[in-house]
C-alpha cells in the first residue's frame, strides 16, 4: 500500500503559497546536501564550523531573513519559520544558530538601534560576515532576567559595562554582543564588539544538548563603550523580552522539524526492522505509537501556520507565541522519546538522529522561555493576574 | 554580452516511484513528484556564470504541461531573466523530432540569441538527441558533451567528454551546446531570487503561436511508438557471499560478470 507522509495527514503544503514552499524547499536541499552529512560528528566533537556555515546561509538569505533593508531577504514570517522548520529537522542547534544571529542580535539592533548602529552591523550579519549574539541570561537569572547583575554606568560620555552573561549561543564566534545591563534608567542595551578590551568569551564544556551549537559564558570587566554604543531606542525589559518573541516564533516551527525528522526516521525504521518474523510496523503497538506521534505534529503545524499567519498580519500577541512555543516543543520532546523506544538500543547512537534530537529538545524546552513560564504568560492572558513571582 | 537561451524540462523526481500511464504508455506525470531536471540546473548555473562574467540575458525555454511553470519558477530563481514556455495539450506524446523542431520555433522567438545551452539528457527520457537535432534544424554548430564553456565574443570553446576521450571543440556563435554532469556545482536558489522570480517575464505559446499545426505533433503522429509496458519487477533478493578466504576475487568474479570491471 502507498504511505502518507506524517504532514500530508493534515494537508498542510496546501497551507502555503508556492514562494514559502520553494523557500522551505531550498532550505531542505541546503540541509541534506550540506549539513546532515556531517551532523552526527560535529554532535560527537561537540563542533561546529559556524562561521563558514553563517557565510553559506548568509549566501542563501537565511540570516535575518524577516527583516526589511539592509540586504535582507525580506521574507515573511511564515517562510522564516518554515526556514526554522527545515533547520531544525537537521539539527536544533543549526537552527539556534540562525534564531540568535537574526531574531536576536540583528533583531535588537534592527528594532533598537541607531541607523548608524543598522548600517554599520546588519549588511554584514546579512551575509554571515559578521556574527552575533545576544547577552541577556546570566548564571543566576534566567527566567528572572530583571534581576540582573551586569551593568552599566556613565563614565563621563562613555559607558562602562561589568558583568557576566551564560548560555550565550554564538558568544565565542560572535563579532558583536548585544548586551542587556543595568543603568541608572533601567535596563538598556549595549552594542559591544567583542574586541574591544575587557571582553571575554569561554565555551560552556560538558553539554549533552546542543552539541552542536556553540554556547558560552561573556565576561565583561570594565568594558569601556563610547556614548552611542548604546541601542537608543531600548527601554527597560521590554525590549529583550520583544527579541525574545521573535527567536520563540522560529521555534514554534522549528521544533515540530525536530519531531518531523523522528517521526520520519521511526516509520522508516519500523517498516525495515522485523521482530517476530514480520516489520515492527505490522504491530498494533507500533501502530498506536505512530498515530499518536503524527496525530500531535499535524496538530502543532496547524498551530504553528495560524500563529505565522498571525505574525504576517501584525496581530500576533505574545501569549499566542507562548502557546505555539509551549506545545509544540512539548510535544516535539514526546515524540523524540517514543521514536527512540522504537529504535531500540539503535535508537540511543548517532547512527539515527532521535536521541541526538530529544536531546537538544531539552534544551529548547528551558530556552527561550521555559515552560512554566509559558504556562504563567498563558494564565496571565486568561485572568488579568500575574504569577511569575 | 552572450544572449543565452537554456532547455528546460520537468521530470519525475528520481527518488519517486516513476511509471507510465497505462492507456497510451506515455510518462505518468500525475503519479510522480516533478521537478526541474537537475542537468538543466548545471545548464542554467553555466549560462549565470557566462552573465555573471560577461553581461548578457539569459532566458529559459521549456516544452511541457501547465505544471511545467514550477521548473520555470526554479530556474528563474536561481537567476535566469526570462523564460518562454510552450504549453499545448496537442504536445501530449510528442516524440523527440516533434518537440526538437517546437523548440527551434521557440527559439526564433528569442531575438538575437548566441547560444542555446541544453543538458545533454534528460533523466526521464534518456534520449540525448535533442541537442543535436536542434542544431540541426537551427543550421547551427553543435558542441555537446561540454564539461568546460568558454565564450569570448564570436565563438565558443568546448572541452567535450564522453567515454570515448575528451575532444576540444571551438565553433562561431550562435550555437547549441549541451553539459554534462562534471561541467559545475548548480547554486541554491537564494531567497531574494525566490521572491524575485514571481516578477519575472514568462511568455506563454501555443503551437498555433509558433505556426505549427495540431496534426503535425503529437502521439498519434509521433515517429517512435510505445507498444507495450510492464511494471518492473520487485527487487530480487542480494546475493550473499560467505568469505572462505576467496571473498576478494568472487566479488571481482561478480563484478566481470556485470560488466562493471
Amino acid at each position: 500500500m502507498t504511505r502518507t507522509a506524517p504532514l500530508d495527514l493534515v494537508a498542510a503544503d496546501d497551507l502555503f503559497s508556492d514562494e514559502e514552499r520553494a523557500i522551505r524547499d531550498t532550505v531542505r536541499k541546503f540541509c541534506a546536501d550540506r549539513i546532515r552529512p556531517h551532523l552526527a560528528e560535529w554532535f560527537e566533537k561537540g563542533e561546529l564550523p559556524a562561521r563558514d556555515l553563517a557565510r553559506e546561509m548568509g549566501e542563501l538569505g537565511l540570516l535575518g531573513m524577516h527583516l526589511q533593508g539592509y540586504g535582507a531577504a525580506g521574507t515573511n514570517a511564515v517562510s522564516y519559520g518554515l526556514a526554522c522548520h527545515e533547520l531544525e529537522a537537521a539539527d536544533s542547534g543549526l537552527r539556534s544558530l540562525v534564531s540568535v544571529q537574526g531574531s536576536l542580535a540583528m533583531y535588537a539592533i534592527y528594532a533598537y538601534g541607531s541607523e548608524e548602529q543598522k548600517n554599520e552591523w546588519l549588511p554584514r550579519m546579512v551575509t554571515g560576515e559578521a556574527v552575533g549574539c545576544f547577552g541577556l541570561t546570566e548564571a543566576d537569572f534566567g527566567s528572572n532576567p530583571g534581576g540582573m547583575r551586569t551593568n552599566a554606568k556613565k563614565d563621563g560620555s562613555d559607558w562602562v559595562l561589568n558583568g557576566t552573561k551564560m548560555w550565550i549561543t554564538n558568544g565565542s564566534i560572535a563579532d558583536v554582543a548585544v548586551v542587556w545591563a543595568r543603568t541608572d534608567e533601567g535596563i538598556r542595551g549595549f552594542v559591544v564588539p567583542t574586541t574591544v578590551k575587557g571582553f571575554t568569551a569561554n565555551t560552556v564544556p560538558g553539554k549533552l544538548s546542543l552539541r552542536a551549537s556553540v554556547t558560552s559564558e561573556l565576561v565583561l570587566e570594565d568594558v569601556r563603550l563610547p556614548a552611542d554604543a548604546v541601542l537608543p531606542h531600548s527601554k527597560g525589559l521590554a525590549s529583550p523580552l520583544g527579541c525574545l518573541n521573535e527567536a520563540r516564533f522560529g521555534i514554534v516551527f522549528g521544533s515540530l522539524g525536530a519531531a518531523r525528522d523522528c517521526l520520519e526516521t521511526a516509520i522508516a525504521y519500523a517498516s525495515d526492522r522485523e521482530v517476530f518474523d514480520k516489520p515492527l510496523s505490522a504491530y498494533q503497538l507500533t501502530q498506536a505509537k505512530l498515530a499518536e506521534m503524527a496525530l500531535e505534529l499535524g496538530k502543532g503545524m496547524l498551530l504553528a501556520v495560524r500563529i505565522g499567519r498571525l505574525k504576517d498580519a501584525g496581530t500576533l500577541k505574545p501569549e499566542q507565541v507562548s502557546m505555539g512555543k509551549l506545545n509544540n516543543v512539548r510535544v516535539a520532546l514526546r515524540i523524540a522519546r517514543e521514536a527512540r523506544t522504537i529504535l531500540g538500543a539503535n535508537g540511543i547512537t548517532l547512527e539515527y538522529p532521535v536521541m541526538r534530537h530529544a536531546n537538544n529538545l531539552e534544551s529548547v524546552l528551558t530556552y527561550e522561555g521555559t515552560s512554566e513560564v509559558h504556562l504563567l504568560v498563558i494564565g496571565q492572558a486568561l485572568t488579568g493576574v500575574g504569577a511569575f513571582r | 554580452m552572450p544572449n543565452i537561451v537554456v532547455l528546460v524540462k520537468q521530470v519525475p523526481d528520481t527518488y519517486s516511484e516513476r511509471k507510465l500511464a497505462s492507456a497510451d504508455h506515455t510518462l505518468d506525470r500525475a503519479s510522480a513528484d516533478a521537478v526541474l531536471d537537475e542537468i538543466n540546473e548545471r545548464a542554467v548555473e553555466e549560462a549565470l556564470q557566462i552573465k555573471e562574467a560577461q553581461g548578457g540575458e539569459v532566458t529559459v525555454l521549456t516544452v511541457g504541461p501547465e505544471r511545467a511553470t514550477d521548473a520555470i519558477r526554479k530556474a528563474l530563481s536561481m537567476g535566469a531573466d526570462k523564460a518562454v514556455h510552450v504549453s499545448d495539450e496537442s504536445l501530449h506524446g510528442a516524440d523527440i523530432i516533434q518537440t526538437a523542431k517546437v523548440l527551434a520555433k521557440a527559439i526564433g522567438t528569442v531575438e538575437g540569441y548566441d547560444l542555446i545551452i541544453a543538458g545533454n539528457e534528460s533523466t526521464d527520457g534518456v534520449g540525448g538527441a535533442i541537442p543535436a537535432m536542434l542544431a540541426e534544424l537551427l543550421g547551427l554548430p553543435q558542441l555537446t558533451h561540454a564539461r568546460k564553456v568558454e565564450i569570448d565574443g564570436t565563438s565558443v570553446k568546448v572541452e567535450r567528454e564522453t567515454d570515448a576521450g575528451r575532444t576540444f571543440l571551438e565553433a562561431a556563435l550562435p550555437a547549441v551546446i549541451s553539459v554534462g554532469e562534471k561541467i559545475n556545482d548548480p547554486r541554491y536558489p537564494s531567497f531574494k531570487g525566490i521572491m524575485a522570480a514571481k516578477k519575472k517575464p514568462v511568455t506563454t505559446l501555443t503551437i498555433a503561436d509558433l505556426g505549427i499545426d495540431a496534426s503535425e505533433v503529437g502521439l498519434a503522429n509521433a515517429a517512435s511508438q510505445v507498444l507495450e509496458s510492464a511494471p518492473k519487477p520487485p527487487r530480487a533478493a542480494g546475493q550473499q557471499i560467505t568469505d572462505e578466504g576467496d571473498g576478494g576475487s568472487k566479488i571481482a568474479e561478480y563484478l566481470v560478470s556485470q560488466k562493471l570491471i
